[in-house]
């Protein structure tokens, strides 16, 4: 039995699988704070892949596969070893690296591969438009890199469960981590070959740098939502995955590059919840202040009264008639700090004075943190 | 003067020796602020401003650059909003600016080409598709490649003019707020509490390394302009310790790699210049990591020798 999957919904198989296999790696980046070492890696497997081909004069070799990935591991061990000398940062070292092993795989191309044509435009576009004409052996009814980084996804899925509470110890504490003796090395560079991995598997269907945008900018949206690992991980697979969907339909209605509306997709999906999530996005964040303002005059009023509640000065402090002069505020201000204060139950008139509600007398208590 | 005199190589030595020699100064603040990669996030970036750049009517350089330093200082403005505003640590940010931004770079410009395509088949249909009609064939022939790996062989008199003038513009402002840049680059808190205008001294540093990316950035291309702000700097720190100092040493570090570069490609012609350029000072950065006086490697193995 033969299945026949159409081509648009075969793309989004593939840009969908990139975003989930993407998204595991890069929660782990984006909490170790190693989001430009992965930006490093992407940079760098067009090297490897020069090199690899250099090697073995078959573009279809898999050891072009296990070259790009040799060559990520290479530039995170290269730029440890620069870090470990303490005479270079960590940001500078990565700035150093990548650019000379990139610059070294272009010299190699430019000297000894003229004769191939390695079509640099395509390479860093991507080619997801291409991805469903070269199916996987097994299943003959999917395009292979929807297999290959589906069983990617599936490992790292794998891995995250089985070390899960490893994982989490590492990443939150790592000194305590290695105290128990998980070895906080292993860890890094099994992190970074796993993104490397993830990377190349990627790198057919969009690129070196839109690969960057996959792995790094779900897990960041999906920071600004939770605080629990695991509904982190959740999040960015579920995240990843929408904006490869959203992405590849919108690409393929309007006739353009799908790896770069792909990200361009995840990018608006970062905006829109950097600006609504409850709690941290810029709205909470001006409505908090807002609130702040508007309440900061009705506890000033509310420790004023408490201060010289039940004192020989009430009589004169609280009355309502002079209590700009003692707030230093203007009289048309006060009025309208005690109505509001009224109407939340902080005050009430006793006459000509004011004094405090148990309510209000709550909320100066609270100021002083007693 | 051979190098002077010879019309093809002049321009592309003079040019990348400025550029150099800029990226060096410039990217002295970017490497001591450990932000050494603002240069590449910038890189990214200024692809969607030179597609928009070409969809306005841009097609000079100055145009061009204007673009692409438009959309550079946005993204960094932006990666320092969201750093101020979430949790969200400065190097996730950048990375993921970089990406987003290079990605819509690349939507813009499959868009153009996609429609140039089109159009040779049908007339335009919709305002859309006839107002961009005219620039979607100039943006064809200008190839993505120019952006991505520069073009330092086709570096002509003119540009090496607009570069010195802006380079020049670029380190006259350094000059004037050195002291400023200098205070607020290494102990931000006590220069806020001199009064210094902070916000003001963020901006004018974005500024000038976005203007240094964007000016050298058609010529040496997105990697080798993201490396002549890091390496040049790295490996002058190996010999001195005051700011004044590495500045001018990264300078002159700088400029000397691009030279280098220049005079390399045009001997062994068809080697592209700017690879080289990158390999040169990255040969500065391993010497000196190895063998500056103090700080080398080598002098402390022989310290460490000398004293058993």
């Amino acid at each position: 039995m033969t299945i026949e999957i159409p081509y648009q919904l075969q793309v989004v198989f593939v840009l969908a699988s990139v975003g989930a296999a993407c998204a595991v790696p890069g929660v782990f980046l984006v909490l170790r704070r190693v989001a430009l070492v992965a930006d490093a890696i992407s940079h760098v497997l067009l090297f490897g892949i020069v090199v690899a081909y250099f090697a073995t004069r078959d573009l279809a070799s898999p050891w072009l596969f296990l070259g790009a990935t040799a060559s990520g591991v290479l530039t995170v061990a290269l730029v440890e070893l620069l870090r470990r000398t303490d005479r270079v940062a960590e940001d500078a070292a990565i700035g150093l690296v990548f650019p000379a092993l990139f610059a070294f795989g272009t010299l190699l191309a430019s000297l000894f591969l003229r004769s191939t044509h390695l079509d640099v435009d395509s390479v860093l576009l991507g080619f997801a438009e291409l991805s469903p004409f070269d199916r996987s052996e097994w299943f003959d009814f999917l395009p292979r890199s929807v297999v290959v980084l589906f069983g990617i996804f599936a490992v790292e899925l794998f891995l995250v469960v089985l070390f899960f509470k490893e994982l989490k110890l590492a990443t939150f504490d790592a000194a305590l981590a290695s105290t128990f003796g998980f070895a906080p090395v292993l860890l890094h560079y099994g992190l970074m070959t796993l993104t490397s991995v993830t990377a190349v598997a990627a790198f057919d269907a969009v690129g070196p740098v839109v690969v960057v945008a996959l792995l790094v900018v779900p897990a960041a949206t999906g920071y600004l939502l939770t605080d629990r690992l695991d509904a982190l991980l959740a999040l960015s697979i579920v995240l990843g995955v929408i904006g490869g969907v959203l992405g590849t339909l919108l690409a393929l209605a309007i006739d353009t590059n799908i790896a770069g509306t792909v990200a361009s997709v995840l990018g608006l999906q970062f905006g829109l919840v950097f600006t609504v999530a409850p709690g941290r996005g810029l709205i909470a964040q001006a409505r908090r202040g807002w609130q702040n303002r508007r309440e900061f005059p009705e506890r000033i009023l509310a420790i004023h009264l408490l201060q010289h509640e039940g004192t020989p000065a009430e009589d004169e402090e609280s009355r309502l008639a002079g209590l700009h002069r003692h707030l230093h505020w203007l009289p048309g201000d006060v009025l309208r700090v005690v109505r509001r204060a009224e109407r939340h139950g902080l005050v009430e008139r006793r006459g000509e004075l004011l004094a405090v509600t148990p309510a209000g007398r709550e909320l100066a208590r609270q100021s002083f943190g007693v | 003067m051979l190098i002077l005199d010879n019309p093809t190589l002049r321009p592309v030595a003079l040019g990348l020796t400025a550029i150099g020699v800029l990226a060096g100064l410039v990217g002295t603040f970017a490497v001591v602020r450990r932000q050494s990669l603002q240069g590449d996030a910038i890189s990214h970036a200024a692809l969607p401003g030179v597609a928009l750049a070409f969809i306005l009517g841009g097609r000079s350089p100055l145009m061009i650059v204007l673009g692409a330093a438009c959309t550079g200082w946005l993204a960094m403005t932006l990666v320092k909003g969201i750093v101020g505003r979430s949790r969200i640590p400065f190097d996730t940010a950048l990375a993921g600016a970089l990406a987003v931004f290079f990605g819509f770079g690349l939507v813009l410009i499959t868009y153009l080409r996609k429609l140039n395509q089109t159009l040779d088949t049908r007339p335009p249909v919709g305002w859309l598709e006839e107002w961009l009609q005219p620039h979607a064939r100039d943006a064809t022939n200008h190839g993505l490649e120019k952006y991505l790996f520069g073009q330092a062989a086709f570096l002509e008199d003119a540009d090496v003019t607009t570069i010195v003038g802006l380079g020049a513009a670029i380190l006259l402002l350094v000059g004037l707020f050195w002291k400023q840049l200098k205070l607020a680059s290494f102990d931000r808190d006590f220069a806020a509490s001199l009064g210094f205008p902070m916000r003001f001294l963020d901006v004018l540093m974005t500024s000038l390394i976005v203007c240094t990316v964007v000016l050298g950035l058609q010529f040496v291309g997105v990697v080798l302009m993201s490396a002549l702000l890091v390496a040049p700097v790295v490996a002058a720190r190996q010999w001195v310790d005051r700011l004044g100092m590495l500045c001018l040493l990264a300078g002159l570090l700088g400029g000397v790699a691009g030279f280098a570069g220049a005079v390399v490609g045009h001997q062994r012609s068809g080697l592209p210049a700017g690879p080289v350029v990158v390999l040169a000072v990255t040969a500065l950065v391993v010497a000196s990591i190895l063998f500056a006086p103090r700080r080398g490697i080598v002098w402390g193995l022989l310290r460490k020798r000398a004293t058993a």
